[in-house]
This record gives C-alpha cells, structure tokens and sequence, in this order.
C-alpha cells in the first residue's frame, strides 16, 4: 500500500507553524492569569468580588493554560517538525493535523470559558467538563495516527531517540486522560467521578503526577533530544544512557502517584511504594539531563555567544534541580514538612517554569525563523535579554517560595509546652506576605520575558515568509 | 489489613513491586554490557535530518552508583516498612501508629499542667494567666475560624461575647457545647402559621417583641398565630435554652434582621450546625477552651444578670 504522504517531497509545515505561533500566544496569556492569581493571592482585594475573576476559577485556568495551551501547542509544533525530519517523510493524514491544530485550539478556547463560568471536574489539571474530554480524546487519537503514521511511514530505517519520547508521551497522556476522567454525565456540565473515596483520589494523583511525568517530562524530553544536539551542532551523548533513561523513566513514573496522598487515608503499603519509586525515579530523571549536558563536550564555548542553546542547557539544569527535589519531597519525613505549603508550589514552578518553560522557549526561537524562511530571530538582543529576564524571574520565584514554604511548615508544627500550636493559621499567612510580593515579581519578570519573545515571533514572521521545505533524499545506512 | 480481599491480591501486589525494581537493576546490567555497533567515529552510525548523530559513550558510572543506591535503598525501605502487600515492615511501623504514639506522648507530657486546672473553679481558671493562655490558643486554632478572632461572630456564627447564649452560657453547658457539638433546627413553619399573610404578620410581631421598627397592625394580627411558634420560643418569646432556641425579645439577629428575614427563616425552616470537638480536643483541654470562651463575656456577665 502506498501511503500519500510518502510521494510528497516537501514537509507539512503549516500545522508546525500554526502550533508554534500559538505556543508564544498561549504563553502569553496563560502566564499573564498566572501573574494576576499570584497578585490576588497578595492581595485578595483582587477577586473584586466578581464570581468568574475569583482566585479558584483563575487557577484552574492558569495551569489548564500553561500547561495545555502554551505546553501543548510546543510538543505539538515539536513532535510534528522533529518527526518529520527525522523520519524524512511528510506527516501522515493531512486533513487529520489539520483537525488537531483547530481540535486544540477549539478546546483551550471552551477552557477559557467554562472554567472562569466555574464548571469543573474538581480534578486538578483534569478540571475540564465531560464534553470537552470527549473532544480531547478525539484530538489526541488524531494526534497518535499522525504521530504513529509518520513514524510508520519513516524513510530512516532507525527511529529518532526523539521520537521515542514523543511516542511514550502520546500513548501515556491517552491512557491518563481515559482512566481519570471517566466519569457519568448528570447534564452538559456536570458529571460525577466514575470513582469513589480514596480510590478516586489515588486515580486523581495517578493521573496527576504522569501528567508531570509523560505531558511536561517525556514529550519536552523529545523537543530537548532534537534542538540541543542541532542547536549545539554535536551528537547526542549517548545511545546507550538513552536507552537505560528512557525505559526506567517511562516504568518508573508510572509508580509514582502514591507519593501525592502521603498521612491521608492511602493505605501505608501504596504510599511506601509510591515513595520508594520516586526515589529510584531519580537516576532515570538524571540520564536525560546528563545526556542532553553532555551533548555539549567539545562546544562548551558556544553557550557564550548562543543564546538559544543558553535557554536549552539552562532548562536542563532546573530540570535536574526539580528531579532531584522531587524524590526529595516524595521521603515522607521532608513530606511531612513541605506538604500543602509553598514549597510545593515552589518545586512546581522550578520545573515548570525553568524547566517546561525555558526548552519551549529555546525551541521555538530555533524553530520559529525557519518555519519563515529567515536564519535568525528578528532580534537575537531580544532572546538575550529574555533569556536573563526569565532566568532571574525563575530563581526570584523559586526562592521565595522554598522559603515561603519551609517557613510554613515549621509554623504549622510548632507547639507550645503546654502541647496548644504556637502560631494560628493566619499568622502564617501574614508572614508569608513578602514572599509573595516577591513571587509577583518574579512572576511579572517571566511574563514580561515572554511578552518581548512575542514581540519578537511577530517581527520575525512578518519579516519573512511561511516557507516550503523540500524533503531531502534519505541516507542509506551501513 | 483490609485493604486487601484475598491474600491474592497481596502477593500480586508485592511481587509486581518486587519485578518492578529487579527489572530497573536488570536493565541497568544489560545495556552497560550490551555492545551496540558502533563506527569508528564513536558513534553509532546512524544519521538523521543530516546531522543528527548519537555517541555511543559508557553510562557514567556515578550515575550507574546513584541508581543502584536508590533500588537498594528501596529494596530495604519495603524491607524495614509496610509497602509489600500485607507485610507490616520488620519495623512495626504505621502512620496510625506514629500518630497515636505521639498523641500519647504529647498527653503525657502536659498532663500535669492540665490537672491543675481540672480541678479549678472556672472563676478562679478565669484569673489563671497561663490558663487564659491556653484557652486563647485554643480558641484561635480551633474556633476563631467561625466565631471570629475576638469571639463576636459573624451571620451564622453566634457572638460568644455577648450574653446572648443559644443552649445556655454557664460554664458547664459550654462545655457540652463543645463536647458533643450542637445541632439547631427550627423546621419549615409557614404550613403552621397560616397564609403568606399570616406569616408576614407573624414576622412582624417577632420584630415587635424586640421593639424593632415593625407595622403594629400587622404585629397585632400576627400575636394570634405566633402560638405555632410558641412550643419553642416561649409564649413571650424569649426562646428556650433547652432547645436551642432563640430569644426572640433581645435584637440580636443571628440568620438576619427584618421582615425578609425572618418570613425566610418562617417558610423554609433553619438548620446551623456546630461540630463536636470531642474528637479533636482533650477533655482537659475542652474544661480550660470553655473557660476561656464563658469568661470572653465576663465583663458584662454580672450586669446583665
């Protein structure tokens, strides 16, 4: 059987460029909810005691936008461009990457709305209602016949370590989202949980935690296999370390959940297990920072002058920070202490705004120029200066929030002699005040970084022209 | 441990653990002896996109240690505590069990101090510095998240610093309070009363008992059905502590002021909870947390008697 997309000799770039331009406009607006939910947790005068601007409405709709829309449309503009190239053949099913870009973008917006109108799942990072779910499981197995289709139809005959990532991270993400969202329908816009109790609660952080593994680990993992050896112009480290990370990566994460509900009503023996694979978690975490790190050997001196690869190496180094703090927390005697305080909010947005974050950034400014036809960023002084705004924003966030959150935790345990708590609630709210007024400001330094990466992305694309790139002939392999 | 149905379930879980983490070192094992073919540039001879090579370097071998160390260190954690199916861990630990030893412990340590003022009168308690100390505590960790820091309440939460009390302000009754909770409901009443009317006029006979602004011709109307309300609130409306039910007379409005409110509260009824503290207070913590809320009224106890 002849597939279409292997007669063609250009690849599909249009859909890359579409999921790219979004990428940055998601990005955007997904950290600009965030910068006014850290200033109403400052500030609660904020709400203004509108029902759809309040902290709980916003939140969710925060991290669905950074997550899913800004996160999302980088691993789709990603697996799609790196799947192509790697597999010199132009993208399986036409009209179906098509239906994923609009699918997507369909779903973010319908995010938009439902949640600020405070319809909600009540699941974190699964918060959206049944209807969008079933509109989400359509995009994705679109997603997978395209991705999978591509791989299938490859003219290389060995699969890009890329192209692993991304294969595990859309399989994964498909099962998470079946099983945690199964629910029944009491309407449009309600549903009950097809689970009960702490079960529900296990699936919830099941979900949750491979949400951080397979969505913002595995499929970033991808975009960093293909734009730091090409932005670095090395090979990759090595085959093998590849190999070992990835499968005790993708079986490890799968354990980890448990580490979520530790003192709750978890049975003792899954919260053990979920811990002790969290701590294992740690060696395979590393493999793909080590791998990616060390990629550079021999071509250390371009993080000098490249700005780019600045934002690929150094996302690398908050990932390895968070993979390390991550089996760290999940020892139930530091859980003890940084449960529900800041610091977990702080191990969050080390990952995610250093890690997640900072790839996306660093592949786009790759990506972006030659979707248009240009060499370079508009102004590589504007990636420069992004790079160190989001850098200080980062460690400004992190900190306050690591000692926001141990300053919490040791509140809330104190007790007096006579066995009363030394402080009430409150006072560790007042305290925690300056922490986030500091928060705020590293937040609005990120989202002013991205503000000047769309500014950039603008003048780029409109200095150039959506360009058409002929596939080049396959190399036969030894 | 019930988590389980059948011991199957149990060995199914612990060996899947036990598979799992074996499989981890196996891997390990099998690609750092693995060979893969491998050019002569050092890498694996394999071209992508043009220019995208793999090396084939060892796996660093401090990374290999770190792995290792963490498969052991969980092999001996699921050793030491409960993660194997049934197996309690040859330590004997449970969260349970850490959270009742250190309740335990913790009773045992301020014992001594709490007999002191076991056998306290709540007056002399009252005077007692370092009990009102514990009490304020108390109260801020435990109450003043609906009663407010300094006790006046809010709509729904009643005002512990007046001498308007629901089930009674003496120092034994506050103490029930707080023991087994209190639940105060007054059942849906306008099918007693009579007519919407009926119920208007009612409400503004209620504002009349208190001398709040009300129609006296409608309060004059409503005196005739307020039998219906009567049974709990007293013929004069000055509630019954027995009951829970409030003095109408006083002008303290708890679920609202004014006819609204009060025809609201006469056509669908009230019920407001207070939760038992028993469960999360000692009793000797519970005798001092009710001194402490009985003396928040100690200023104008006297006068109002």
């Amino acid at each position: 059987m002849i597939f279409p997309n292997t007669q063609a000799t250009t690849y599909n770039d249009t859909v890359v460029r579409q999921f790219a331009i979004m990428t940055v406009v998601w990005g955007v607006v997904g950290m600009l909810v965030g910068v006014i939910i850290a200033a109403q947790l400052t500030w609660p005068e904020l709400n203004f005691g509108i029902s759809w601007l309040s902290y709980g409405r916003l939140r969710p709709l925060h991290t669905n936008a950074v997550i899913f829309a800004f996160g999302g449309c980088g691993l789709f503009a990603a697996a799609y461009y790196v799947v192509q190239r790697t597999c010199q053949v132009r993208l399986f099913g036409e009209k179906l990457a098509a239906f994923t870009f609009w699918g997507w973008q369909v779903v973010i917006l319908l995010a938009a709305i439902s949640l600020p109108l405070g319809y909600t799942q009540g699941k974190e990072y699964a918060e959206l209602e049944w209807p969008i779910d079933i509109l989400i499981t359509l995009v994705w197995v679109s997603f997978a016949i395209v991705f999978f289709g591509t791989v299938g139809t490859r003219k290389v005959r060995h699969i890009y370590v890329a192209n692993w990532f991304f294969g595990a991270f859309i399989i994964a993400v498909a099962l998470l989202h079946l099983v945690n969202s199964a629910a029944i329908p009491s309407g449009w816009f309600t549903s009950y949980s097809a689970y009960a109790g702490v079960q529900d609660a296990m699936v919830q952080w099941w979900y949750g935690h491979n949400a951080v593994g397979f969505f913002l680990t595995a499929g970033f993992l991808g975009m960093m296999y293909y734009f730091i050896p090409k932005q670095a112009e090395r090979p990759v480290y090595s085959y093998r370390l590849s190999i070992v990370h990835f499968w005790a990566l993708i079986f490890t994460y799968m354990w980890a959940g448990p580490h979520h509900l530790h003192y709750t009503a978890l049975p003792d023996w899954t919260q053990s297990v979920g811990m002790v694979f969290s701590l294992i978690l740690l060696a395979p975490s590393w493999g793909g920072m080590i791998n990616g790190i060390m990629t550079l050997s021999g071509a250390w001196h371009k993080l000098r002058d490249d700005p780019i690869l600045r934002f690929l190496i150094v996302s690398l180094s908050f990932y390895g920070m968070s993979t390390f703090e991550g089996p760290m927390m999940s020892i139930k005697t530091v859980n003890a202490l940084s449960h529900y305080t800041d610091w977990t909010v702080g191990h969050v947005h080390s990952g995610a705004l250093g890690w997640v974050g900072l790839v996306t950034m660093g592949s786009m400014y790759y990506l972006i120029p030659r979707l248009f036809g240009q060499k370079q960023m508009y102004s590589m002084k504007a990636v420069e200066v992004h790079f160190w705004t989001a850098t200080i924003g980062i460690v400004i966030y992190i900190a306050a929030m690591w000692i926001a959150g141990v300053m919490q935790g040791l509140m809330w345990r104190a007790v007096n002699p006579d066995g009363t708590l030394t402080y009430t609630f409150v006072e560790s709210v007042k305290a925690t005040f300056p922490f986030y007024v500091l928060r705020l400001l590293g937040g609005l330094l990120y989202l002013g970084g991205m503000c000047l990466m769309l500014w950039n992305v603008i003048k780029t694309a409109t200095a150039g022209r959506a360009s058409t790139v002929t596939i080049p002939a396959a190399v036969a392999h030894a | 441990m019930s988590d389980f149905t059948s011991n199957f379930w149990s060995v199914y879980v612990a060996a899947i653990t036990l598979i799992g983490i074996i499989a981890c070192l196996l891997l390990l094992w099998f690609s750092g002896k693995a060979k893969a073919m491998t050019a002569n540039d050092n890498t694996t001879g394999h071209v992508w996109d043009g220019d995208l090579r793999e090396m084939n370097n060892p796996l660093p071998r401090w990374w290999v240690w770190l792995f290792i160390i963490t498969v052991v260190f969980g092999l001996l954690y699921l050793v030491l505590y409960p993660g194997l199916g049934t197996s309690a861990g040859k330590l004997g630990w449970s969260q349970q069990g850490q959270y009742e030893a250190e309740m335990a412990k913790g009773e045992k340590e301020v014992a001594p101090l709490y007999a002191k003022f076991t056998a306290m009168s709540p007056e002399d308690m009252a005077k007692d510095a370092q009990a009102m100390g514990i009490g304020e505590r108390l109260y801020l960790n435990n109450c003043s998240q609906c009663h407010g820091s300094d006790g006046r309440g809010s709509k729904g939460f009643p005002n512990l610093a007046d001498n308007d009390w629901l089930w009674g302000g003496a120092h034994d009754k506050i103490k029930e309070t707080l023991v087994q909770g209190r639940m105060g409901n007054m059942p849906p009443m306008a099918a007693a009363v009579g007519t919407p009317d009926d119920v208007k006029n009612v409400a503004h006979y209620v504002l009349s008992l208190s001398n709040s602004p009300h129609d006296s011709l409608r309060a004059s109307l409503g005196k005739a059905k307020f039998g219906a309300c009567a049974a709990c609130h007293g013929m004069d409306g000055k509630g019954n502590t027995a009951l829970g039910a409030p003095n109408l007379s006083d002008d303290i409005w708890l679920h609202g002021w004014g006819e609204n409110a009060i025809v609201s509260i006469i056509n669908n009824g009230k019920v407001n909870q207070m939760p038992a503290q028993a469960d999360k207070l000692s009793e000797a913590q519970i005798h001092v947390l009710a001194t402490y809320v009985w003396n928040l009224s100690g200023s104008t106890r006297v006068a109002a008697r």
